[in-house]
């Protein structure tokens, strides 16, 4: 297994841990949020990475023997990354609702005023 | 032919409908034309159980790409019985929805209501009718956010709170789903269920294989409220507008269910799921605590749909535990009580509806006297009731009978033993609310409740009907249950 070949995932791994781990940790509503959003974002490299073929070229008709990247990682990951945007935005709608009836983003204050978060 | 397009059919006719409704500026309009989609749907599903219930399976080709390559739908018994469950909840919940939205939700917010509705209805039906692995997250994404946001549109501020958390703790398990059909993909290069069934016996044993298993395990259970990954579900439930709750708890987690049930039986195999996975050593524990302490913690809530909220998640355990024995008679009580489940927790959260707009209140000392003041919706709550607990004459009482049979066959007789002291448990949460309910003497300046309109007894009535109906005539709901578990033990 040599590393770099394995790059793209390893990096997947750590953007994934990362992004958990501020979703988990964070106190602050927004921050969550965009924890949330870099853990989505590492699936997106997870997918993208298993596209490349070794010398492969844009999926579009040559002359010739070529060969060509896989092109159905990449658009179904456009179909995950417009559910990442909905779901970002949907959150962030959320936070300014939250912030609107409780004057705070801050997860342990809200806890203060209704135990039941 | 149009008998040939019912597949799509049944995901076209609530999407469409969606935007129509966003559109409407008169909530009357957009209820009415969400009550007819729903019917129609619900009729396409019968006419699919009809087609699928001498066996074999229906596929449909999206846009005439043959599968593995175009998108396919494919659906057998277990496929149908689970589009008869949801549609049939979205015919008879949406009619309910009509005055009890009017009365929870603000004028100009109604027709996003229905649209919301209908997407979520959707997304559930996408997930049941779909063949192919990654139009299973597209779908579930659907149903998701358009959740998240009716959770928001309840009344109280802790609605929006709850939404969050669901919103947050749904996103995770809806990406973990996401790495798991993306692991497979790298091994298989197929996302076709039935294609991906095929390619998987020759990868089985790598690493990739197993540790996509792991994120799909966590994922579906995170949407499916497995203890203890159930922590956004009785929040949700408790602050969403009443019929979002009776839809939700009557489907949603019901469609989770289903995906499990496709990805460990049909695409992985029931043998590298039990034998190579042990996913029985996972599941089996995790329900039986779900079960026991779901059922206890119950018993302490004094807002009864917090209550039945906590019910919910101890009846999510039965149907993992009758799943996780491994067997045709444990898959087959599983199933029969995801169907079942439906029934009564659809009856009793529609009923616990019609209280709310009356006396206003969940909580249970608000419902002092009630029983004398709206009989008919307060005698609804009291068969639900006896089918949540599994009295005989009820569709519950078919499911946990299986169940117990199940037990006892596989050789776990203190399961068997556990089953029947939860059901007593059950009798005492029910009870609590009767209690009050009948004999307790009212505030004195408690609002006089008057009993629910008839556009709401009727969707509750029909529910309860069909509790009784199918809890004496089980041909049906045994026979398909029994069918889809033989199919899954057989991969397809």
């Amino acid at each position: 297994m040599n590393f770099l070949g394995l790059f793209n995932y390893w990096l997947f791994i750590v953007l994934m841990m990362i992004g958990f781990y501020v979703v988990i940790s964070s106190t602050n509503l927004v921050r969550k949020i965009i924890g949330l959003n870099i853990f989505q974002t590492s699936v997106f490299i997870l997918y993208i990475s298993m596209g490349k073929i070794d010398h492969g070229t844009a999926p579009i008709l040559m002359d010739g023997d070529v060969v060509y990247s896989n092109p159905l990682p990449h658009v179904l990951i456009l179909t995950a990354i417009v559910v990442g945007v909905a779901t970002t935005s949907l959150g962030l709608a959320l936070v300014v609702r939250i912030k609107e009836a409780y004057g705070t983003v801050d997860e342990t204050e809200i806890h203060i005023q209704d135990p039941e978060f | 032919m149009i008998s040939l397009q019912l597949p799509i059919l049944q995901v076209v006719i609530p999407l469409l409908g969606a935007p129509v409704c966003a559109l409407f500026r008169s909530s009357r309009s957009a209820w009415a034309l969400s009550v007819a989609l729903a019917w129609l749907s619900f009729g396409v599903a019968v006419a699919l159980f009809q087609q699928s219930w001498f066996g074999g399976y229906v596929s449909y080709e999206i846009g005439g790409w043959p599968p593995p390559w175009g998108i396919e739908y494919r659906i057998d018994i277990l496929n149908s019985f689970v589009l008869l469950l949801v549609s049939g909840m979205a015919a008879v919940v949406v009619p309910f929805a009509g005055r009890s939205i009017e009365a929870e939700l603000q004028d100009d917010r109604i027709p996003l209501f229905y649209a919301a509705l209908l997407l979520c209805y959707t997304g559930l039906l996408g997930i049941t009718v779909t063949g192919d692995a990654f139009n299973v997250f597209v779908f579930l994404e659907i149903s998701s956010l358009s959740t998240y946001a009716m959770i928001a549109l309840g009344r109280d501020r802790r609605a929006l709170t709850a939404s969050y958390q669901y919103l947050i703790m749904g996103t995770i398990g809806a990406t973990f789903i996401l790495i798991g059909i993306g692991l497979m993909y790298v091994m298989t290069g197929t996302l076709n269920m039935a294609d991906l069934a095929e390619r998987l016996q020759q990868v089985n044993n790598t690493r990739t294989i197993r540790v996509a298993f792991g994120f799909l395990t966590v994922g579906i259970c995170l949407k499916l409220a497995l203890f203890p990954l159930h922590l956004w579900l009785p929040n949700a439930y408790t602050f969403a507008p009443s019929a979002v709750t009776a839809f939700l708890a009557s489907t949603a987690t019901k469609v989770a269910v289903y995906m499990l049930l496709r990805f460990f039986f049909t695409v992985f195999g029931a043998e590298f799921s039990f034998a190579t996975m042990n996913l029985d050593l996972i599941l089996m524990p995790l329900a039986l605590v779900a079960i026991f302490s779901m059922s206890l913690v119950a018993l302490y809530q004094d807002n009864v749909k917090r209550m039945l909220a906590y019910s919910s998640v101890a009846q999510i355990g039965y149907m993992i535990l009758g799943i996780s024995f491994g067997s045709i008679n444990g898959l087959t009580a599983g199933i029969l009580h995801l169907f079942n489940h439906g029934l009564m927790k659809g009856a009793l959260f529609l009923a616990l509806g019609a209280l709310v707009l009356r006396t206003g209140s969940t909580q249970i000392q608000d419902l002092a006297g009630v029983g004398r003041r709206m009989p008919w919706t307060m005698g609804a709550f009291v068969i639900g009731g006896l089918s949540l607990i599994g009295v005989p004459l009820t569709v519950g009482f078919i499911s946990k009978w299986y169940l117990v049979a199940a037990a006892i066959e596989a050789g776990y007789w203190p399961i068997a033993g556990l089953i029947l002291l939860t059901s007593l448990m059950a009798v005492v949460y029910i009870w609590r609310v009767v209690e009050v309910a009948y004999f307790g003497v009212p505030l004195a300046e408690a609002p006089l409740a008057s009993e629910a309109p008839l556009s709401m007894l009727l969707p509750i009535w029909v529910l309860v009907i069909a509790n009784l109906y199918l809890g004496i005539n089980t041909s049906l709901t045994v026979g398909a249950a029994t069918m889809a578990a033989g199919q899954l033990m057989a991969g397809w």
